[in-house]
């Protein structure tokens, strides 16, 4: 699903020059689900970057479900992150303005969707992650793992290929947290590919595959034997 | 335009921000108001003016005389110019295809008139046939004073409806005898004129009754005439400057005059008055477009400044927005719909605001020189399109800053 080789990245600030991304190699195959690991500044959210479109590398290849991602305008990687990628934010990032419902149906609205079939969807993905009576209430009105899960939802709604997860779990406590790992474990049960950076241990036990991220290498790569997030809740 | 969701968009916005939507659109809604109520304004002097000009024909020369100031070819200056028939004449017998109608006047500037037991001062003037058109006197009954009554310099008087009111009251004016100065004169006619009850405050007289009546030999104290007017004002214009100066120039050889003697010989003409006036209502009116679009300019100075806080405030939102795949011109259309609405829901609040208090206060204004305030339709049209205009400018810069934002670092966590 996801291939990547060589990818490195350096960031300019005035004279100085740092090099965030020394050489990534690193393949992922549908239907897995990985967290990476490393401490701040190990260049793990960067990568993550470039993996959702956001930013882009200076060298190497980058290779989403067999469309190499290269020389992005703002016009194609808007398609492109409508078409294969789903974010999950540590702060959520929901419109304050809008209700759940509103929130998960606007990347179908980006992608053109008539507002019947939107809402349609948008109901059915807020089902799917227990919200469905509060699909008219604000972000406000929720709380932190409802958010959470209303940014899931609308993460799936635009059905993407992959699910890239920034620090799900940051602004959440541990019993939260292990509920929104479940919900995630339950996806991807389902076939869904998904990518988490953490930084907390016990949610990366909790995917299949760790990646560990140190000064802008992989200094570790291996399968795990995935904890259940719902025995611990 | 026509998508529904972006007008929900737009709606769902500005309901969240009453407070700001609000004083935005007023300083728009006030700028159109304000050049609505200056326009009216700028009309409503331009029709009192006019009105003013309608009271004589706007084509007149009047011819005046003095004492002179100068000393010329052996005359001392202090001279009364006496204006006689034969100046009269040669005038008009030099500029006669050139003119209209044409009057010679000898004037008594106050006399007693009396009927019956009411009496009282009103000035008494001879006069030709053709003064009824160049005063733009209207004959309410009976008729002016004709070419007959001259010849045979019959004692009849045209009355003013002042001079009616004051004497007759609700009586019949018509063949009854007033005295002038003791002198029975019998009542032809009632006039009416534009210039209200100072001008008919007079009575007519035929010129040839009146230089006989008053001992006046062949003396006449003004004449005037009107030019055919040509078709473009302009030329009008220089043609009854040229006729004016040349009639000054006839008079004062005439009479000896001294050529540089400003007040012996006194040519009035109100067509090159009129010009004056109205070149000076065009720069009005120019001056009050200036305010006007000004004022506007500082309401979409507003707006944007407005919208650049909104783009600012609602970077994270659109950088979500286009993380979740909007494109950069859908976000460019968000900012620069939701600018025109405002502007032009407001300015048209504005405009209709301005043109209810004009229609509402415009009739009660009773000054002479402000009319009818008013704002005619194109007008209303023009300061629409400068809305739409103004309200794309004022969304202009704050979408394209908007476009800019990068989405990663519009979600950043702080």
């Amino acid at each position: 699903m996801i291939q990547i080789k060589d990818l490195h990245k350096s960031y300019h600030m005035g004279s100085n020059s740092l090099h965030v991304l020394k050489g990534i190699n690193f393949n992922v195959s549908e239907g897995e689900l990985v967290s990476i690991m490393g401490s701040s500044g190990s260049g793990k959210s960067t990568l993550l970057n470039i993996l959702g479109m956001l930013d882009e590398a200076d060298s190497g290849q980058y290779i989403l479900d067999g469309v190499p991602i290269k020389n992005l305008n703002e016009k194609i990687a808007a398609k492109y992150r409508n078409e294969f990628l789903g974010f999950i934010f540590q702060s959520f990032n929901l419109i304050n303005y809008k209700s759940a419902l509103d929130n998960v149906s606007m990347p179908l609205y980006y992608k053109g969707i008539k507002r019947k079939e939107r809402t349609d969807k948008a109901m059915h993905y807020l089902e799917k992650v227990g919200l469905a009576e509060w699909s008219h209430h604000l972000p406000s009105e929720l709380s932190g793992g409802q958010k959470q899960r209303v940014a899931i939802a609308r993460a799936l709604a635009s059905e993407p290929k992959v699910l890239l997860a920034d620090e799900p779990t940051g602004a959440l406590d541990t019993k939260t947290s292990y509920e929104v790992m479940d919900l995630i474990q339950g996806i991807n049960d389902e076939g869904k590919t998904i990518l988490v950076v953490t930084h907390e241990h016990d949610i990366a036990q909790m995917t299949k595959r760790i990646v560990n991220l140190k000064d802008g290498v992989i200094i570790d790569d291996s399968k795990v034997e995935q904890v259940r997030a719902l025995t611990h809740v | 335009m026509f998508d529904l969701e972006r007008w929900q968009e737009i709606f769902e916005t500005l309901r969240k921000n009453k407070l700001r939507t609000f004083l935005t659109g007023l300083s728009v809604a006030s700028g159109i108001f304000i050049l609505v109520i200056l326009l009216g304004f700028s009309k409503g002097i331009e029709n009192g003016v006019k009105s003013q000009f309608e009271q004589d024909a706007t084509n007149r020369i009047s011819v005046w005389t003095g004492v002179t100031t100068k000393g010329y070819k052996g005359l001392n200056p202090g001279r009364y110019v006496q204006l006689k028939n034969s100046s009269f004449e040669s005038v008009e017998r030099k500029y006669d295809d050139y003119f209209e109608y044409r009057s010679k006047d000898y004037m008594i500037w106050g006399g007693t008139v009396t009927y019956k037991n009411e009496s009282g001062n009103y000035r008494i003037r001879g006069t030709l046939p053709d003064n009824q058109f160049i005063e733009n006197a209207d004959i309410g009954y009976g008729r002016f004073v004709s070419q007959l009554d001259l010849a045979d310099k019959k004692k009849v008087a045209v009355i003013g409806n002042k001079m009616k009111k004051d004497l007759f009251k609700e009586e019949d004016p018509i063949d009854k005898n007033i005295q002038i100065f003791g002198v029975n004169f019998k009542v032809v006619g009632v006039f009416y004129d534009p210039g209200g009850d100072r001008e008919e405050s007079q009575v007519y007289i035929p010129v040839t009754t009146a230089q006989q009546v008053f001992n006046a030999g062949d003396n006449i104290r003004n004449m005037s005439f009107t030019v055919n007017m040509a078709d473009n004002f302009d030329e009008a214009v220089a043609q009854s400057t040229a006729i004016a100066q040349g009639i000054e120039t006839q008079i004062k050889e005439l009479h000896t005059v001294a050529p540089d003697d400003q007040s012996a010989v006194r040519v009035n003409n109100t067509l090159e008055e009129a010009q004056k006036i109205y070149s000076l209502i065009a720069t009005i009116q120019a001056v009050f477009w200036f305010v006007g679009i000004g004022t506007i300019i500082a309401g979409i100075v507003g707006v944007g400044n407005i919208m650049l806080i909104i783009v600012k405030e609602r970077t994270k939102e659109i950088g979500i927005r286009k993380a979740l795949g909007a494109l950069p011109m859908s976000i460019v259309g968000m900012i620069l719909q939701e600018a025109v609405f405002v502007t032009i829901f407001a300015g048209l609040f504005g405009l209709i605001f301005g043109l209810g208090l004009l229609e509402l206060v415009g009739p009660q204004i009773d000054s002479d020189f402000i009319k009818y305030p008013q704002v005619d339709f194109n007008i209303a049209l023009t300061t629409v399109f400068i809305l739409v205009i103004a309200g794309a400018f004022a969304g202009f810069i704050p979408a394209y800053r908007a476009a800019k934002i990068k989405p990663i670092v519009a979600l950043r966590d702080e």
